[in-house]
């Protein structure tokens, strides 16, 4: 399909917001910290780039450089990469599974993952706390291993219950992610009734949040995430025969059902990810990929990457508020993205009422 | 390119109940063929099974002497296309981008449409008279432009077999006729073997070269309009009394329904009947040159 200026133009003024949300990001805060420092400090970091350019950070107190760099490069540089990654994913796969079950109200957590995660974390938070695990490591290292687990699971278990004869009928898959959800809700809930001390630990995961998260997390999350979103992408053409409907679908040569196998595999892989690093955002998969589709129409192959950068630029926008928004105390993101998403998506239904 | 169905058993589910009991039908090349019969008596499953998206439980549909079923769906694509009325339009793409889809059967699966495929899909357009509305939004078009566009959709797959599902189906009567026209003169003209499922059985009568009229999963009548189109084949298989008169100028058969069940209103009380003398009822031949003034 011919690739119009417009939406290169469109592209464009995204991958600019992207960087300038994260100059933005990397200098907002309590610290002091101005976007020209900690953009030289993240620079002098780059191979080759920061030996051949003049930053001039040797005229800076060395304690006081020391400090800097802690804060820009292991406390706000991962927490905005993961950012960008899961508000990426989700994005991505929620624009994906809305054209594949043609269903406007899809996001990524319709399939039961987001239930799933909610109950690996909070096994993983309270047998930690029972078996005196915390102490010896830090909680942050296996808890997104437990919650990646129970996702996967959970939506492999929906897939094998909506199944019959080798067919998948889309809306059967939908209902049965609703009701496994609610039961593995209810199993999480049980849970939370037996905490005891643990429970505002498994409360603060269910809000969803990026505080405190490190490089390792990064590593978790971004394989899963840059793989899934390429791919997804790279399916694009296939989408678009999908969102036509499955027999249409099919009449122009997809092969239906596997189609559908391949994209709920990435798609609860990329959300599993995402989820079990910073627990459950709400909102973001639900309506960027809307606001998207306003921007640049409903073709999969630029809407799903156009997706990933906006639901990028979204998440690191809303976390960053999280974090200034009460110094020194932060909200959790899930908060500000339901709170910014909610309404905006109101809006948006308005706004088409009347269009 | 012919299209052989023989002998097909087919039911929904590996349980379900059987929907076709043994239906054979043969479309010769550049053909116009319709299937009718009432609710339920599986016209679209038969659609279904021919297009290669319902594998039969017996016997077998051949494309040029070639077994669907053990094609790929992407090389079956490349040989049938569809219209169909299942499916609602819910993504507001642009008429064009609808269009270019069609040739999706012929490209790699990473691959994207050149520039032959967009002149294809132009010509599809032209071919509809849909091509001043490539860029409008498909889901503002009204239901008859639609209808082209999904057909032209079809023909930019240069399909060798088009099946049709109701393409009449909620459309006014000079759209009906219009749709018609343009589905006949594909068949007749670019030797599109053309399978339709027609609810409108006047229509049928006029267009199609061979009706095919099933009654409960089973072919009740097979043959040319005028042989199918009788007055007692529409008493068994439809429960219905009607008159079939006859267009004068073109030997195609014309219904006029009576009443809904053979209890009321018998033979020659109708006063209907008088009209009918010689098997030509004035009354339908006016209805149908109304159509095709529309």
């Amino acid at each position: 399909m011919p690739r119009s200026r417009a939406l290169k133009t469109r592209v464009a003024f995204l991958v600019i917001a992207v960087l300038v949300v994260v100059g933005w990001a990397v200098s907002a805060g309590t610290a002091g910290i101005h976007t020209g420092l900690a953009l030289r400090i993240i620079i002098s970091r780059i191979p080759l780039l920061g030996r051949t350019l003049p930053l001039g950070l040797g005229s800076i107190d060395p304690d006081m450089l020391e400090s800097a760099e802690i804060i820009v490069l292991e406390v706000r540089l991962p927490r905005i990469v993961l950012g960008l990654l899961v508000g990426a994913g989700l994005a991505a796969t929620g624009a994906s599974f809305q054209g594949l079950f043609r269903n406007p109200l899809a996001d990524p957590y319709i399939i039961g993952a987001s239930s799933g995660a909610a109950l690996g974390a909070s096994i993983g938070i309270l047998s930690a706390g029972r078996a005196g695990l915390a102490a010896l490591s830090t909680p942050s290292s296996y808890i997104p291993i437990f919650a990646f687990i129970g996702a996967v699971i959970t939506v492999v278990f929906v897939y094998a219950l909506s199944t019959v004869d080798g067919h998948m009928p889309t809306d059967t898959f939908l209902l049965a992610g609703v009701v496994v959800g609610s039961f593995v809700w209810a199993m999480v809930s049980f849970l939370m009734v037996t905490a005891g001390e643990d429970l505002p630990k498994v409360v603060m995961w269910l809000m969803g949040s990026l505080s405190a998260k490190s490089w390792a997390h990064v590593r978790i999350t971004a394989p899963y995430v840059l793989a899934g979103v390429v791919a997804l992408t790279a399916l694009g053409r296939n989408f678009n025969l999908a969102a036509c409907g499955e027999e249409s679908a099919r009449y122009m040569g997809l092969d239906v059902e596997r189609f559908k196998k391949v994209v709920i595999a990435l798609g609860s892989l990329i959300t599993a990810a995402a989820v079990s690093s910073s627990g459950l955002i709400g909102f973001v998969g639900l309506v960027v990929p809307h606001v998207a589709r306003m921007l640049i129409g409903p073709d999969h192959r630029s809407l799903i990457p156009v997706s990933a950068l906006g639901g990028a630029v979204f998440m690191v926008t809303a976390d960053t508020l999280a974090r200034v928004i009460i110094p020194p105390r932060e909200v959790p993101v899930g908060v500000i993205t339901a709170m910014a998403g909610a309404p905006f998506f109101f809006y948006l239904l308005r706004l088409r009422k009347k269009g | 390119m012919r299209v052989e169905v023989s002998d097909v058993r087919f039911g929904y589910g590996a349980s379900g109940p059987e929907v076709l009991h043994g239906v054979s039908l043969t479309g010769e090349s550049g053909t116009f063929c319709g299937v009718i019969g009432p609710n339920g008596s599986g016209k679209s499953t038969l659609l279904r099974v021919i297009g290669g998206v319902a594998r039969p439980w017996s016997g077998c549909v051949l494309l040029g002497g070639r077994d669907i079923s053990l094609m790929s769906p992407r090389q079956a694509a490349q040989l049938v296309a569809a219209v169909g009325t299942a499916e609602a339009v819910i993504f507001p793409f642009t008429v064009e981008e609808t269009v270019l889809m069609g040739r999706s059967p012929h490209l790699r699966f990473f691959a994207s449409e050149t520039a032959l495929d967009a002149a294809k899909a132009h010509e599809a357009m032209k071919r509809t008279g849909v091509a001043h509305l490539a860029g409008r939004r498909i889901t503002a078009l009204s239901s008859g432009e639609r209808q082209r566009v999904l057909i032209a959709r079809a023909l930019a797959q240069e399909p060798k077999v088009l099946l049709l599902d109701e393409p009449t189906a909620h459309l006014d009567v000079n759209f009906q006729v219009e749709i018609m026209e343009l589905v006949s003169a594909l068949a007749h003209e670019s030797g599109i073997t053309t399978i339709a499922v027609l609810h409108d059985l006047n229509l049928a009568g006029r267009y199609c070269d061979q009706i095919t009229m099933l009654s409960s999963g089973q072919v009740a009548a097979q043959g040319v309009p005028r042989e199918v189109l009788t007055e007692e084949h529409l008493l068994d298989v439809y429960g219905v009394r009607a008159i079939v008169g006859r267009r004068p100028e073109l030997d195609r058969p014309a219904v006029f329904v009576i009443s809904g069940s053979p209890r009321h209103g018998h033979g020659g009380h109708t006063g209907l009947d008088g009209h009918c003398e010689g098997g030509e009822f004035n009354g339908v031949d006016d209805i149908g040159r109304d159509g095709d003034a529309g």
